[in-house]
């Protein structure tokens, strides 16, 4: 293995392929950055062109497009409050919160370099442990993903320490939102209101953008902030670089928790960067001295969140290059891509090929620490783009969403969904409702729902649908998860509330850790 | 009056020449291929697989989009609401254009709307077990089957999808009854498939050729035996008039011109004739078909007449 990995390394060092490396992460990291446009579909707009290439040459370029995409979705996380793609969910919760504070540089450095730490740990894994990992992920099974995605539910405790009551009404509405279109199961077309369109559901990019970026653009031309996006003029400098990647060095505990997160959620095939950053932020949150520092602008959140996404990119080869089923759906089109050029993922893929796919895992490697290098020398550049004043930047974000949620599917519903969202997120966040609950009822619906169904048909007919959905050792492991995550609320505020008795001081835990 | 006549015949000529000059000069503008699922699917990598090709054929450049949704039903209501000028044109995919209509009154679209211009390649349908399955032969299942009605559990992609109404068509015909559970695409359900969450597996030739080290295929739902696998007996061959497959091609709105279809039917076609495209395709499990626009129109309605029993049968 090892000898193959030096070839696949020289592979990659070739001047040319260098080239292709470093267009493909750009590439990647303005197909991440900006809403409406995927890693899936960067990766799909390439694929014609590595027909004429040597097999090596496009998949190091396909490499480079899906490790850059994982980082550049932070950057309008970070900079607008809107999520380039719905993995960077969990990224804007802290990230937006550092720039409203000044401290953009901060939140794009700390992304650039955990997203280079979790995209190393997982291709450390992808290289040297992938078959039997393989192997464990075909374990998930429709229990497995319906206690995810209970476990996930979880979350919206602590995504709504204000009122857990309004956390749970736009989780339930979230789920409700889901369930617009085309049931995964059984084919029925549900709430479409007679719009063709609305077969096809409610995009999650398109609920993104409206329920986090337009508030925010509504806020600083009519709201509080008017004129500037953010209160403090923005100078990027290298202190800010080299004192953040000191600070996350220092914190070894929590990026390897966030990588190793984003890895084996990359390995369930089917569960995203989304889950993966959500869940990783959610337990940064919960093991963290100072939890309440989440949410208001801390470099742990958004660390937490990049590191674990950019993690889940390597994850997902894990069950494609052995057993050829895509964990995610840039995978999906990597398997396509590697199809045209003959090679069969399998076995055969390592030992045949062997030259040409670690030349692409080096590439992977290789593409972390360009990631690192562009977002560290970019955040000067980006920084600066909220300085603008906001009857400048407003109308032209405003542009960029309508574009965005239009060029998603092609289709004008789903700006108008875009729009009625928007409207609905700024009325809701004056009434302190957060639409991270909403956002997550949205992406876990289907999965609950899927896993349900599918469990009951399965299970009914080997006899039994509880013994069936319960008795499995990963289920076990969830069920157990879902209900300390359940109660971590409760305990949490009874060791607040011990603590103070104690010290006599009078915190408020009735503020909630998001930035609402 | 009389002048009157002589410029409505002038005006005539004009516009006559006019659509004469229209049709020879076509394609002259950019042509949008739409693609009715996510990118990444089979059918983008196809389109992609002929964008370049399309290009030097026809002179004009070839834009791929993607409307996805519903199964594709949002894409083919789109299709069918296009302008007829020939410059629009969706991947079109049998059974879905056929079963959505007939399993869902609001599909948005009627399968009779869409004129369809070539299909370019098939994916047969096939059903199997994993290698250390207690069915060696698709007679064991089917008997095993008999015994335990509703207790084998055959996994496959989506409701009212190829692999479905296949399922459908073999409980009817052997007179059994498995446990059909749906998965959210092909990828999923193989996955479920291959870790022992479903005993079988309803799939795409591709799939099952990718997988061939660890399955065994039971059957195939094509007339002749699938190339690349010919060990595997047709369901045909095993007393089942069984045929199911999953057909790619591209159609244009109602009322285009036939000239125009005709033009993009020769681009479609040489690019199917191939013998470099053919091989691509049986390398990664694909069966290459050139069916033209007329053939295609009359292969649609087939399936509608084979199907529409089926559908209302288990809707009842």
């Amino acid at each position: 293995m090892f000898d193959l990995a030096v070839a696949g390394l020289e592979h990659v060092l070739v001047p040319a392929n260098l080239l292709f490396l470093f267009i493909g992460v750009f590439a990647g990291i303005v197909f991440g950055a900006l809403p409406g446009l995927t890693a899936t579909m960067g990766l799909a707009l390439l694929v014609p062109f590595t027909f004429t290439m040597a097999p090596a040459a496009g998949l190091i370029m396909l490499a480079g497009i899906y490790v850059g995409a994982m980082y550049g979705d932070a950057v309008p996380a970070i900079l607008i409050n809107t999520p380039g793609t719905p993995a960077a969910i969990a990224t804007s919760f802290d990230g937006f919160a550092l720039t409203q504070k000044g401290m953009a540089q901060h939140g794009l450095v700390a992304a650039a370099v955990a997203s280079c730490f979790g995209s190393l740990v997982a291709n450390i894994v992808l290289l040297t442990a992938a078959p039997p990992l393989a192997e464990a992920s075909l374990k998930f099974g429709p229990p497995e993903y319906f206690w995810l995605g209970v476990f996930g539910l979880t979350i919206i405790a602590t995504l709504s320490t204000g009122s857990v009551l309004k956390g749970f009404l736009a989780g339930a509405l979230g789920l409700l939102l889901s369930t617009i279109g085309m049931a995964p199961i059984g084919g029925d077309v549900r709430l479409t209101f007679g719009f063709p369109e609305m077969q096809a559901g409610i995009e999650l990019i398109v609920a993104l953008i409206g329920f986090f970026c337009l508030p925010e653009i509504l806020e600083s031309v009519i709201g509080r902030r008017q004129a500037k996006y953010t209160s403090k003029n923005v100078k990027p400098n290298f202190s800010v670089v080299w004192e953040v990647i000191r600070d996350l060095f220092k914190r070894p505990v929590l990026m390897f928790r966030s990588a190793i997160i984003g890895t084996v959620v990359g390995f369930a095939p089917g569960a995203g960067g989304n889950i993966a950053s959500m869940v990783s932020y959610n337990e940064a949150c919960r093991w963290d001295k100072h939890p309440e520092e989440f949410g208001k602008g801390t470099i742990k959140g958004v660390a937490a969140s990049e590191a674990a996404n950019s993690a889940m990119a390597p994850g997902s080869l894990v069950p494609l290059l052995t057993l050829g089923i895509p964990g995610s759906p840039p995978a999906a089109v990597i398997l396509g891509a590697l199809m045209l050029h003959g090679m069969r993922p399998g076995g055969e893929l390592f030992t045949v090929h062997g030259q040409v796919v670690y030349a692409f895992m080096m590439a992977l490697l290789l593409a972390a620490f360009l990631v690192t290098i562009i977002g560290s020398f970019g955040s000067f550049v980006f920084a600066r783009i909220i300085n603008i004043p906001s009857r400048f930047l407003a109308p032209v974000i405003i542009f960029m969403t309508v574009l965005g949620s239009y060029a998603i599917r092609n289709n004008m519903l789903d700006v108008w969904i875009m729009l009625i969202f928007g409207v609905v997120g700024f009325v809701s966040n004056k009434l302190k409702f957060h639409p991270a609950p909403i956002v997550l009822g949205l992406i876990l619906g289907p999965f609950v729902e899927e896993g349900l169904v599918q469990s009951m048909l399965a299970g009914r007919a080997a006899g039994g649908v509880v013994q069936y959905m319960v008795f499995r050792p990963i289920s076990g492991v969830l069920i157990t998860l879902s209900v300390l995550s359940a109660l971590w609320p409760v305990y949490a505020a009874w060791k607040h509330k011990r603590k103070q008795r104690l010290e006599g001081c009078a915190c408020d835990i009735e503020e909630g850790p998001k930035n609402a | 009056m009389k002048k009157l006549i002589t410029m409505a015949l002038a005006f005539s000529l004009v516009l006559g020449l006019g659509l004469v000059a229209q049709a020879e000069d076509y394609p002259s503008e950019p042509i949008t291929y739409s693609i009715p699922f996510n990118p990444g699917g089979q059918s983008d990598l196809e389109a992609r697989r002929q964008q370049p090709m399309l290009e030097d054929i026809l002179g004009v450049s070839v834009i791929i989009q993607y409307k996805p949704g519903g199964g594709g039903s949002v894409g083919w209501a789109e299709l069918v609401r296009a302008k007829p000028n020939g410059y629009f044109i969706t991947g079109i995919n049998v059974p879905h254009i056929v079963l959505q209509p007939l399993a869902r009154g609001n599909a948005g679209f009627e399968t009779e709307q869409i004129k369809p211009i070539a299909f370019f390649q098939a994916t047969p349908i096939g059903l199997a077990v994993l290698k250390d399955s207690q069915f060696q032969t698709l007679e064991d299942l089917v008997e095993f089957a008999k015994a335990n009605p509703g207790a084998i559990t055959a996994g496959g992609s989506g409701t009212w999808s190829g692999h479905h109404i296949a399922n459908l068509q073999l409980q009817e015909k052997a007179g059994i009854e498995l446990t059909y559970v749906p998965h959210k695409g092909a990828a999923p359900s193989v996955a479920a498939f291959l870790g022992g969450h479903v005993q079988a597996l309803w799939a795409n030739s591709n799939d099952l050729y990718q997988h061939r080290d660890k399955i065994r295929v039971l059957g195939f739902g094509t007339k002749e035996p699938f190339e690349p696998m010919p060990e595997v007996p047709t369901f045909e061959a095993q007393g089942y008039d069984l045929y199911a497959s999953i057909d790619r091609g591209a159609g244009a709105p109602p009322g285009t011109p036939d000239e125009k279809i005709k033009v993009l039917e020769d681009a479609f076609l040489k690019i199917a004739n191939d013998p470099k495209i053919k091989e691509q395709m049986l390398n990664d499990g694909f069966v290459p078909l050139s069916m033209g626009a007329e053939e295609s129109a009359k292969y649609i309605q087939e399936k509608i007449e084979d199907w529409k029993p089926v559908v209302e049968k288990f809707q009842q």
